[in-house]
């Protein structure tokens, strides 16, 4: 079991979400890990890297190299930013071998938060409570790019207190997909309020994910909307008590 | 993005009828297709994709070895094999047979490779008469429309539309029951198909070891159209060839699953070559026409070659939640949805609509359901690049490579970082009351503006994580 | 001419030479589960009725053909030349015409009947699949004309499935210039997704298991 954990809090939990590295860090250290902020850390690259920049991509993925590489393990809250370093760098790189092989070192140390917890901490109770009905949504990059299903669920389902109502249908995206919200505004529009439709359905009082930038489309389709549903990442369920 | 692309996106997600028939009816075809690929009636439905790829990736790139194959099997039964580099070359070819037969009247199956070289147009300018029969196309083939979807062409139109349309085209009584419509449309096509003189099909596999063509489809009409005529003439792209008759134990298994959740389509046609002496009926005369029209141009380049593996099921298209908002006509060509989204730009250039590889959440919905495995969102990514290099080049939309080059920048001085994030922050009000409707003055501009468009903004936190960590 | 050229740019794209040896391709995927015969016939009748195909039962070919004449009685109907609808004795059904070998006359007649009556070569169990070969016994349009078609099949050639198929006929094309496979009536939801049947094809099938 990796002792030290460095956190990677993103970029827009950094500038936008604080709370939600900080519940991270909490149920991380509650855990009882040693938990390390490299100073240097900004962002994964992947809004360059999803708009076709790939040249500003490769500058930014690699300062990131350079922040983490000497680093035992690597928190993120976020599937698209862990997946952007584990998926993604490799394509980035594919033509330069000696980063290539830094990236390759480095990916296997990379780990969504909630996949932390359960494969790597190899915990499901961490001991939270949080007395709410709550539904989970499904970050595409999460769920298709890492695999990541059961994993958050099974988190869920052993914090007291806690009813989880699952939206129909789960899978479907929120319309956030990076600078497609803003380039393809009035259709991301619409696919955040088609989300929101679901999740009123519920009738859940809260929407819980793995992601901070699908969390702040729906918060902010919600919000739009005039809704009282409150958006919450994993960790900060996790961190209640 | 083109002002065209733009206008048709808005007028789609404006038009609330539209927006709930193409919502509904993509949510039908893609919880059948899950209904049958689900584990317990399927189990080895994730082994059925990679052997359907793996065939696939073997055929493209022996691809020359297999049509030639192809072409001495069909030429064995008796039929023949006519190449074409393009849509005006398979044009000539049937006007001239039709010239040499004296034939006038055409029916014709669903076909999307027609579609792509207009060849009702083109048949109909030298003044044949060529008539789709798949229930769908005929709709809009009268409507004069393209195909709004690969496997439900009319799946836009109500049945008041339809039947608008049959009484003006057709002249029969304004009749808006849906059965009624069909039997219609039924009895005009039956009158067609038996007078016709050629029929003309596309093709769903082209089975290089038998020299036969595979139809699929649950009307009859392809059926029909290549029992009735004197002539079957079947159209089809070069990439749709598979090695082995065996192999459709595979493919036949995943088309109609992921087209429309049916375990086999209705009708399967093997078809080689023309009626055999031993045989009652069937055509005298059998030709495939094989259609290069720019598949040649991806198959260069290894990246673009998983784009021919399409069976044209349209998974992509009902799991895609871009498609289900924007749906077909917004695109700008026949192919429609994902894979739409990859084809257009490679078969046409990237120029032909810039945005499109970027209207996309890449939300790999696409690549979760396609039969073959094609990695459509790494496609779209690197078409993206393909744009932007594409814009260096002719020196467009230089603002905003300065901004990300900006970015990289930033993102790569953390100190700058955390300054630039300050004064981001500063620029928005102290409240902190809740989340924002109206963006503040001074970042009242693109992306920022586009946000707060459609959805509140969140409010800057008095400190960011690295200051609050600094703190603890 | 067009042939060598489209072959050249394949051959020029893919960097291979004229003629060049391929590697083998991969193995095709044959897998044919172990059904009994009563399984088969169970799971094809439940397919094909989960569809509204009709199926029914007859021990004998006596009971096949009483079947089939309660079914024609006051239609008209074309029957192919099968041996084995004659061994049922269903040509000489009150109504039936059949023995047509003339195409003309065949499609004249199909396209007035009421009903289609043709064997089958085999069926599968899995989907509810009727398999036609076409030949001077089985004519393409008896199946397809009519807005209702009858299939009067021997129980012992209902198969797996499609892998079964295909591995008892590897090559179709050897056999015949048509083989197709039927699923069913057949039908549309072209408008609105509303399903109809009999749009092009027959709206009715109806197989007798003999």
């Amino acid at each position: 079991m990796a002792q030290r954990v460095s956190l990677f809090v993103t970029c827009i939990v950094d500038q936008l979400f604080p709370q939600i590295g900080m519940a991270m860090a909490h149920v991380l250290e509650r855990l009882g890990y040693q938990l390390d902020f490299p100073e240097g850390q900004t962002c994964c690259g992947q809004p360059a890297f999803n708009s076709g920049y790939r040249q500003e991509a490769r500058i930014v993925a690699r300062h990131f190299l350079d922040v983490f590489e000497k680093c035992e393990a690597i928190v993120v809250p976020s599937g698209s930013c862990a997946s952007m370093a584990i998926h993604h760098f490799p394509d980035l790189f594919a033509k330069e071998p000696e980063t290539l092989a830094r990236v390759r070192a480095l990916r296997e140390r990379i780990w969504e938060f909630s996949t932390f917890l359960t494969a790597v901490a190899g915990v499901e109770d961490v001991g939270a409570r949080f007395p709410d009905v709550v539904t989970f949504h499904d970050g595409c990059h999460a769920l298709r790019e890492m695999g990541v299903k059961s994993a958050p669920r099974r988190l869920l389902a052993q914090v007291r207190g806690l009813e989880l109502r699952e939206m129909q249908p789960a899978e479907e995206c929120c319309g956030f997909g990076g600078t497609f919200a803003v380039k393809f505004g009035e259709l991301s529009g619409a696919m955040a309020r088609t989300k929101v439709e679901a999740i009123l359905r519920t009738g859940a009082r809260s929407v819980v994910s793995l992601d901070p930038s699908c969390l702040m489309q729906i918060r902010g389709a919600l919000s739009r909307a005039g809704s009282e549903v409150r958006t919450l990442h994993l960790a900060e369920v996790l961190a209640s008590r | 993005m083109s002002a065209e692309f733009q206008q048709h996106i808005h007028d789609t997600l404006a038009d609330g009828r539209l927006q709930s028939a193409v919502y509904t009816s993509t949510g039908r075809l893609k919880e059948g297709r899950s209904a049958v690929v689900a584990h317990d009636v399927l189990p080895d439905y994730q082994e059925l994709r990679t052997q359907a790829n793996a065939i696939k990736k073997h055929a493209i790139e022996n691809l020359d070895h297999y049509l030639e194959e192809f072409e001495r099997n069909v030429e064995a039964h008796g039929g023949r094999v006519v190449w074409c580099k393009d849509g005006s070359e398979v044009a000539d070819f049937v006007l001239e047979l039709a010239k040499e037969r004296g034939a006038r009247l055409i029916v014709k199956s669903k076909s999307m490779l027609t579609e792509e070289i207009d060849l009702n147009e083109r048949l109909e300018r030298h003044g044949l008469e060529s008539v789709e029969t798949d229930l769908g196309e005929y709709i809009i083939q009268l409507a004069h429309e393209r195909p709004y979807h690969i496997v439900a062409p009319a799946l836009h139109k109500t049945r008041e539309q339809v039947a608008d349309l049959f009484t003006a085209r057709l002249h029969v009584p304004h009749e808006t029951v849906i059965e009624k419509q069909t039997a219609t449309a039924r009895a005009v096509l039956r009158e067609k198909f038996l007078a016709a003189d050629i029929g003309i099909s596309g093709a769903n596999f082209l089975v290089a070891d038998s020299g036969a063509i595979v139809l699929v489809e649950n009307e009859g009409n392809a059926r029909l159209a290549t029992s009735a005529p004197k002539i079957h003439i079947a159209i089809a792209g070069i990439e749709k060839i598979v090695p082995r008759a065996q192999d459709l134990a595979t493919f036949l298994k995943l088309l109609a699953r992921s087209a429309t959740g049916q375990l086999l389509s209705v009708y399967t046609s093997f078809l080689s070559g023309p009626r055999r002496p031993d045989e009652i009926d069937g055509p005298e005369e059998f030709y495939v026409v094989l259609v290069d029209n720019g598949r040649t141009r991806l198959l260069q380049e290894r990246e673009k070659r998983q784009s021919l593996y399409c069976i044209r099921c349209g998974a992509c298209l009902n799991a895609c939640p871009v498609y289900r908002k924007i749906g077909g006509h917004s695109f700008p060509w026949v192919y429609s949805g994902p894979i739409g989204a990859i084809l257009t730009p490679q078969f046409l250039g990237v120029q032909r609509e810039p945005a499109l590889p970027f209207a996309s959440s890449l939300c790999g919905a696409c690549a979760e359901v396609c039969p073959v495995k094609i990695d459509i969102p790494k496609a779209l990514l690197d078409l993206r690049c393909e744009v932007k290099k594409a814009e260096m080049r002719e020196k467009q939309n230089r603002l905003e490579k300065l901004a990300f080059r900006v970015f990289a920048w930033v993102m790569s001085h953390p100190r700058i970082y955390e300054m630039a994030g300050r004064m981001a922050g500063s620029a928005f009000p102290e409240e902190n009351a809740g989340w924002l409707r109206r963006v503040p003055g001074l970042m009242n501009f693109g992306p920022m503006r586009a946000w707060a468009d459609q959805r509140d903004l969140p409010p800057p936190p008095a400190r960011s994580f690295r200051e609050m960590w600094r703190r603890r | 001419m067009p042939r060598d050229a489209v072959l050249h740019r394949v051959r020029t794209a893919l960097g291979r030479g004229a003629g060049a040896p391929i590697p083998d391709p991969p193995p095709a995927r044959i897998r044919i589960p172990e059904v009994d015969l009563e399984s088969r016939i169970a799971s094809f009748r439940t397919r094909i009725e989960a569809l509204a195909g009709e199926t029914c039962l007859a021990p004998s070919p006596e009971q096949a053909r009483a079947a089939v004449a309660a079914a024609v009685e006051g239609k008209t109907a074309v029957a192919s030349n099968a041996p084995f609808l004659a061994e049922c004795g269903i040509p000489g059904l009150a109504g039936v015409r059949s023995g047509i070998t003339d195409p003309a006359e065949l499609r004249r007649q199909c396209a007035a009947a009421d009903v289609g009556i043709t064997s089958a070569d085999y069926a599968l169990a899995d989907t509810g699949t009727l398999v036609m070969l076409s030949s001077l016994q089985e004519a393409r349009l008896v199946s397809l004309l009519p807005p209702a078609h009858i299939a009067v099949v021997p129980r012992g050639r209902i198969l797996t499935g499609l892998d079964e198929l295909f591995s008892l006929l590897p090559r179709p094309a050897e056999q015949t210039s048509s083989m197709v496979l039927i699923t069913g009536p057949s039908r549309t939801a072209d408008i609105e997704q509303i399903l109809v049947r009999g749009v092009h094809g027959p709206g009715r099938v109806t197989v007798v298991i003999v």
